[in-house]
């Protein structure tokens, strides 16, 4: 083994942390320029340009999201099963909308059909928006603690409903997620494209964020004012995995609580505002890339600062806090941590390498121009 | 209690999307490898009808791939959603491949995919070449990493069960990886998705052929299918995974069910090729053999066993009565009764505890079934022999006539006539649907015959389960049953479209349809 017990669950959180960046990085930006799609594409022609900016590389982003639901499986697998089987209509409604974007990117530009080319439009717009929506919606539920409970054989039961998923405070967090990809996609639009559509794509990407930066200021202050988990004991952290073995109580603001003891990670919220300001005015500079370099480290911010003000927390239970899960105890087995993060380390900069490589290759302004020339080889 | 219609629908689900996702999975596999080796060929030669053929037939290969991404998703989802007692119990060792796949071998295949489609005027011709190659790679690296995972709930090796976290956990990596059931699954599978692209390429190509139309491509193609075809198909029949049915116990029950071998007859056993297989009654009416046959493709020798259903019976009722006692220590044990005498009690017997699972369906607290209650349970441990035993025959013939299909196209390609064997261009197109045939009820084989068992010997599959309602199921198989329906009939219109059209969707000018075209406006120039 080449770490311990506790500082493999750390580095775990860690890394599921950096899938979800990784994650929001590459796959959210394409749902953010799906989103924008048919606001910042007027004619089939200027849609294409937008399309082409990631047409090579939107299946290779979405294994961010296929690697991180493998890793949350493998890493923990009872957030895994609590998760997934309890906000099962969710789950499945993303999944349906994720069905849509690999057919829509490969079959749109296939036929000439106008008809053909706004459905898959639709499907492209639908595709991201749910996803996007429903992921956020999913984080301020947990945030707010889930519905859901352990008997003695680990079995998990799960008593909330659809419906009750969709709170003011989860809806906001759901907004924000939208908000902030599509910030995140205009930037990159406004690089990657040309004329109007990157002139639009700015303007709309630069309204995203402003939203954003107001949304993530109110959800900040629900949740000082809202009931946050605490721990009050636990076993020790170099200990098997056993959720059933702590006692857990809430407080109003407890969330807020990391915060006050490790002051560092304020550097989290204040990177993602800093950074969506920064990003708004680098765009209207018309420094796009800056810009877009400003946006990943908003995600980044956002990403850490509900990771931090959590920390141990990944699924609170509403129902009965104690079996709440943490990153110490809804782990998987030393040998397993072990094994995937050596693969981890090996694979994870492999990917970074051959992925860089080919954005390189594929790095230009998409013209119309230049779909015009290639009609047959293009999206 | 455990409500067995839920439990149905949860597997009727889970059947249904994964046999649907495998109609498009095992194309994607060989294509790839065919496309490497067109562009090979293209880069060696230069000559520029290879690289329309890549062109083309990546055309197809993309419109397949695309319902494979979407559809492999609801698989990753669905261990979560409908199986999520599962994922807590096998998570620890099961998620470790799936996680790896993620980082190896599907980042890979994705990322290239991409380049493949779309980086034709961006990349050099070696450069592309080399991103098709890692795109074959990638495909088949991700099949190896889900048959690690899929040989594992077949023969659950370098796992042990821990009374403390209530799971299997790893206990040897190397023997999760190199697992023989896996190793051979992986051999297996791949090389029916090499037939199964062989046959695609084959029969188009052969109809393009009877038509008359781009002799030129149509002919390479098919050299190339053939070829490869014949190589991949033997392959798949002389390494059939039958010799992975001697190792693990739910395998020896595979194979019992699969032949209908009811009583263990003396080594080496006969093969029944054809019968009328009677649960009942415990006999094959109207039967067939070959005598010897079975004992040797089962186990590769002459004086091995094949061990029969009754005494597999046999053998499972003692274990389900450990089974008991086994329950009934882990209980003291995760009631804090856990003193070493306790643990060590548990451990000899631990091995059994999946057994003693088996009596959940009849009674939750396990140590109290009755003398009936174990009964049922023992006769739970098989699968149906019938669906067994005609699943296997039918993929089994399906392979034959292939073998038959892809020996005579390549001998006749081979001697340069095969545009005269239109009876053999004909079976050929006629042969395209047999490699899905074959391979959809493999799957059943592999997976129906896996039953009673989610794990083999581990967990059973209705205790597997989320805590969901009939109702959410009922709503979200209708939604799958709807939702992949469009998909098949958007799919299966729009392949059929480019196969019609053949290499003029290419718009390069070169081919039939286009040729047709400016025929025409000549003969119209010439009578203005």
């Amino acid at each position: 083994m080449i770490f311990d017990y506790e500082t493999l669950k750390f580095l775990w959180w860690l890394l599921i942390g950096v899938l979800l960046i990784g994650f929001a990085i590459t796959d959210g930006m394409d749902m953010g320029v799906a989103i924008l799609l048919r606001l910042v594409g007027k004619t089939d022609l200027e849609r294409r340009t937008v399309i082409n900016t990631i047409g090579a590389h939107w299946d290779g982003n979405q294994v961010w999201f296929i690697t991180a639901g493998g890793a949350l499986f493998a890493a923990w697998p009872m957030v895994y099963a609590a998760a997934f089987s309890g906000f099962y209509f969710a789950m499945m409604l993303v999944l349906f909308a994720l069905f849509l974007r690999p057919l829509a990117f490969d079959y749109r530009s296939k036929l000439e059909s106008a008809k053909w080319r706004n459905n898959w439009d639709w499907a492209l717009l639908v595709g991201s928006f749910v996803p996007a929506l429903v992921f956020g919606v999913a984080f301020g539920n947990i945030l707010q603690g889930v519905p859901f409970d352990i008997d003695n054989l680990l079995r998990t039961t799960y008593q909330g409903s659809f419906f009750a998923l969709l709170n003011p405070f989860a809806l906001i967090a759901g907004l924000l997620s939208v908000t902030m990809l599509v910030g995140h996609a205009g930037m990159w639009l406004q690089l990657r494209t040309d004329a109007e559509v990157s002139v639009r794509s700015a303007q709309y990407g630069r309204y995203a964020l402003m939203l954003f930066i107001a949304l993530f200021a109110i959800a900040g202050f629900w949740v000082a004012k809202m009931d946050g988990y605490q721990i009050i004991s636990m076993p020790d952290t170099q200990s098997y995995a056993n959720p059933l073995g702590k006692v857990v109580t809430t407080a109003p603001g407890a969330w807020l609580d990391n915060y006050s003891k490790m002051p560092l990670t304020i550097a989290f919220p204040i990177l993602a505002f800093v950074s969506a300001i920064f990003a708004i005015i680098l765009s209207k500079l018309n420094k796009p890339a800056l810009a877009l370099a400003t946006t990943s480290t908003m995600l980044i911010g956002v990403i850490m600062t509900a990771g931090s003000a959590m920390f141990p927390f990944i699924m609170p239970s509403s129902n009965n806090p104690n079996i709440s899960l943490t990153m110490w105890d809804a782990v998987s087995s030393h040998m397993t941590l072990n094994v995937m993060f050596i693969a981890a380390i090996i694979f994870v900069p492999l990917i970074l390498c051959y992925t860089t490589w080919c954005y390189v290759k594929m790095w230009r302004k998409v013209t119309q121009t230049e779909i015009t020339n290639n009609t047959h080889g293009s999206y | 209690m455990i409500d067995e219609a839920f439990v149905d629908l949860s597997r009727l689900q889970f059947a249904i999307t994964a046999l649907f996702h495998f109609l498009f999975v095992p194309l994607t596999l060989g294509m790839t490898w065919i496309l490497v080796i067109i562009e090979s060929v293209y880069v060696m030669t230069g000559r520029e009808i290879y690289r329309d053929m890549t062109k083309f037939w990546g055309k197809l290969f993309g419109i397949n791939f695309a319902v494979g991404v979407a559809t492999g998703l609801t698989m990753e989802f669905e261990f979560g959603t409908n199986w999520s007692y599962y994922s807590h119990y096998v998570g620890d060792v099961f998620g470790a491949p799936l996680a790896i796949e993620g980082l190896m071998a599907f980042f890979l295949e994705s990322t290239f995919v991409g380049m493949f489609f779309l980086g034709w005027q961006r990349l050099t011709k070696r450069q592309h070449l080399g991103v098709t190659f890692l795109m074959a790679i990638g495909t088949n690296l991700s099949a190896l990493w889900i048959l690690v995972a899929n040989g594992w709930m077949q023969n659950p090796v370098g796992a042990e069960f821990n009374y403390q976290t209530m799971r299997m956990e790893m206990t040897s990596f190397a023997e999760l990886v190199f697992n023989p059931v896996a190793q051979v699954k992986f051999i297996h599978t791949v090389s029916a998705g090499y037939v199964a692209a062989s046959m695609f390429v084959l029969g188009i190509s052969s109809w393009y052929i009877l038509k008359g139309r781009d002799l030129a491509f149509a002919k390479r193609s098919f050299s190339v299918a053939s070829g490869f075809g014949l190589a991949s198909i033997l392959c798949v029949i002389l390494l059939g995974d039958e010799s992975g049915y001697e190792v693990g116990e739910v395998q020896k029950v595979k194979l019992a069910t699969i032949e209908a071998e009811w009583h263990t007859e003396e080594a080496p056993a006969a093969f029944t090729a054809i019968g009328i297989p009677d649960s009942d009654e415990q006999v094959t009416h109207a039967a067939v053999k070959i005598p010897y046959a079975l004992g040797l493709i089962a186990t590769r020798s002459l004086d091995e066993q094949v061990t029969g259903i009754s005494d597999l019976e046999k053998k499972h009722e003692v274990r389900i009565r450990n089974g008991m006692i086994a329950y009934e220590y882990l209980e003291k044990l995760r009631n804090g009764e856990d003193t070493p005498a306790n643990i060590a009690k548990f451990d000899t017997l631990k091995d059994d505890l999946g057994y003693g699972l088996l009596l959940k369906r009849y009674t939750p607290n396990v140590v109290d079934a009755t003398e009936e209650q174990i009964q049922k349970a023992v006769k739970d441990s098989f699968p149906r022999v019938g669906p067994m035993f005609w699943s296997f025959r039918i993929m089994v013939g399906c392979g034959m006539i292939m073998l038959v299909v892809f020996a005579l196209s390549f001998y006749y390609n081979a001697h340069r006539v095969i545009e005269q064997k239109r009876w053999l261009l004909k079976a050929a197109v006629w042969s395209i649907p047999l490699p899905w045939i074959a391979i959809e009820f493999g799957w059943i084989v592999a997976e129906y015959g896996r039953q009673p068992w989610a794990i083999s010997e581990v967990l059973p599959t209705f205790l597997a389960t989320s805590s969901l309602t009939v109702n959410d199921l009922l709503f979200t198989i209708t939604a799958f049953v709807i939702f992949y329906i469009c998909l098949a009939v958007i799919e299966g219109w729009l392949m059929l479209k480019f196969v019609k059209l053949g290499p003029s969707s290419l718009h390069t000018g070169k081919y039939h349809f286009e040729l047709e075209k400016a025929d025409k406006q000549l003969n119209q120039g010439a009578q203005s």
